[in-house]
């Protein structure tokens, strides 16, 4: 199994721990990644409110790259993976679109023939929840995980597709698999607020208290997301969303590939806990690791 | 075939919070929720408060949460919701004070489309003839039939409720579409503000509710677009976008941490108040140090922004 691997730019910014576990589970799970070292910036929606045609352009540009090697793209990011798969479709879609955008590339062309896939959506579908079952050897028995979806990797649905956006389950049964119990909370699919914490920052907190305080009185030990921007919001803004809540959140928030790689047998400490504002501690000792 | 409907019901001058019913009823396969709901109160409990007219998907008055997200009663299929959540859980819109059991007060989403000035400030007077490629600048942002499903289900009005919302500004950019209109930087000047087109998280949630399609978030885009395109780059919300073009521009990638200060700017008390924050970042390893050369290939990258004017 390869994956053409997009990193993203939070996973090599704000966020080493999620590049480095998803390297090393990867790895372990012997699933072949080749990093796409010249893809750029997926535009995060932002560079295409001021330009749609220049975010199709960056992210044709990066699907030439994975084309040219001859895999499917593999994202870890579930903003990336939202505007990558939106901007496939129109590409592949609209007539007329791949040749003009085509022809503002210089270093390769895009044919259209590649697929962009979340590595939630390889673990549980090419990977396999029943193989990875069988990977598992310190099953997260007792611990009770709150999945944090956030909003483009289930929506637009009409693009995205692999979860149903009202009732999406494909985190529920990988942290089932892995021996965590999944809780329920309305919470799960809604926004962290991240897009606009730094030019409307009461309404993102708000977000982050809402969330947080949603997931921890239905009993979570942790949230994971498979999402860093997600994560960025709830772990570095919790403190502050927590003051203006009046309330005291600590609530530990776990990337994907470092939930999967605890139970896969990875040590904590190489999975870059440390790197967490929000100390995942707590858990960590429930877990006696 | 035999349905069972659990539904939300709260009279708030008689109760002090809403509870479930359960209602049995027998409707035909095809039945829509709205169907089910008629036959409910005509011939089980004639007290169960609703509002619907056309039956039709063309009035929004029937806009209710079915199974945890906004929809309309007269468009949805009981068969089609029980396949797909097990069962049929009705409650008013949220985010909205109840009138009476699924009744939700529509005022405040009223007087959001109110505050934009949803009619047309024509400049001058005189035939202008419309064609079909102008239309299309429409967008799909005159099919909005009110219902306020997207208010209901919006991330950003449910903790921000000044927050103008996706109908009234998807209502906004209809206008800025048109080409009769005369008002249109005003118009944009007018959305600048708190509780404006910034406001917007874009969580897409209003995209998935319409049920007209007319991806309300889509036109905050295009109203943000519009404003920046008319020179308005002061608010913090249109930093955001140049600043993050800059960085991708230099670097290729975006470095979260350069973002700060493209949007604070020169405000000394801005940038006093992120510093603890961005300390304990650096601390923690989560401030990049290493970008200013670009990523691999940033010749490339800045050669397409160029090209684009940028």
């Amino acid at each position: 199994m390869r994956f053409a691997y997009y990193p993203g730019c939070a996973s090599k910014g704000a966020c080493p721990e999620l590049n480095q576990s998803t390297r090393l589970v990867t790895e372990k799970l012997g699933i072949e990644i080749v990093e796409l070292v010249k893809s750029s910036c997926c535009g995060a929606g932002v560079i295409g409110e001021a330009d749609p045609d220049l975010q199709l352009a960056l992210n044709a540009r990066t699907f030439s790259q994975a084309e040219e090697i001859g895999l499917d793209i593999m994202t870890i990011c579930g903003t990336g993976q939202g505007i990558m798969s939106t901007s496939n479709e129109r590409l592949k879609e609209e007539e007329g679109l791949l040749p003009r955008i085509n022809g503002m590339l210089k270093e390769g062309q895009y044919n259209g023939r590649i697929d962009v896939k979340h590595l939630l959506w390889i673990l549980v579908k090419d990977f396999g929840l029943e193989r990875l079952k069988e990977r598992v050897v310190r099953p997260l028995s007792g611990i009770r995980v709150a999945p944090f979806y956030g909003c483009y990797i289930l929506r637009p649905s009409s693009v995205l597709g692999f979860d149903d956006p009202e009732k999406p389950n494909s985190l529920e049964s990988l942290i089932s698999i892995l021996g965590a119990e999944p809780i329920d909370y309305i919470g799960k699919t809604k926004c962290c607020g991240f897009p606009i914490i730094l030019e409307k920052e009461d309404i993102a907190l708000g977000m982050v208290s809402a969330n947080i305080l949603e997931a921890k009185d239905a009993g979570a030990d942790c949230m994971v997301t498979p999402c860093p921007l997600c994560h960025m919001n709830l772990d570095i803004y919790q403190e502050k969303a927590g003051a203006r809540a009046g309330k005291r959140l600590s609530m530990p928030i776990i990337h994907l590939p470092q939930l999967v790689g605890l139970a896969i047998g990875i040590e904590p400490r190489e999975l870059g806990f440390s790197r967490h504002l929000v100390s995942p501690a707590s858990l960590l000792d429930k877990l006696g690791a | 075939m035999r349905v069972r409907l659990s539904i939300q019901r709260f009279n708030p001058a008689l109760e002090e919070k809403p509870r479930f019913m359960s209602y049995r009823v027998e409707v035909p396969r095809s039945a829509t929720v709205l169907e089910a709901l008629v036959r409910i109160k005509e011939e089980v409990d004639g007290a169960l408060a609703f509002r619907a007219s056309c039956r039709q998907a063309i009035c929004g008055s029937c806009s209710m949460e079915i199974n945890g997200h906004e929809k309309l009663a007269c468009k949805t299929q009981v068969l089609t919701e029980i396949d797909r959540h097990g069962e049929i859980k009705i409650a008013p819109l949220k985010n909205m004070r109840i009138v009476k059991d699924l009744v939700a007060d529509m005022g405040p989403f009223w007087h959001k489309v109110r505050d934009i000035t949803p009619w047309l400030i024509p400049e001058g007077y005189g035939t202008i003839a419309i064609s079909p490629s102008t239309m299309k600048a429409f967008d799909n942002s005159d099919a909005c039939i009110m219902c306020g499903a997207c208010l209901a289900a919006c991330n950003s009005n449910e903790v921000s409720e000044g927050f103008l919302g996706p109908a009234a500004l998807a209502k906004s950019n209809r206008f800025i579409a048109d080409p009769r209109e005369g008002n249109k930087k005003e118009r944009l000047l007018n959305l600048q503000d708190e509780n404006g087109i910034w406001d917007c998280v874009r969580c897409n949630f209003c995209v998935e509710v319409c049920p007209k399609d007319v991806k309300p978030m889509e036109q905050i885009i295009k109203l943000r677009r519009a404003s920046i395109q008319e020179g308005i780059r002061w608010t913090k919300g249109s930093r955001h976008i140049t600043g993050f073009l800059d960085i991708v521009r230099r670097e290729g990638r975006l470095n979260e941490a350069a973002m700060p200060l493209k949007i604070i700017g020169t405000d000394i008390a801005g940038i006093l108040r992120i510093i603890p924050l961005g300390i304990r970042m650096l601390i923690k390893g989560k401030v990049p140090l290493h970008y200013k050369r670009g990523i691999e290939g940033i010749k490339d990258i800045r050669r397409i922004f160029r090209e684009r004017g940028l």
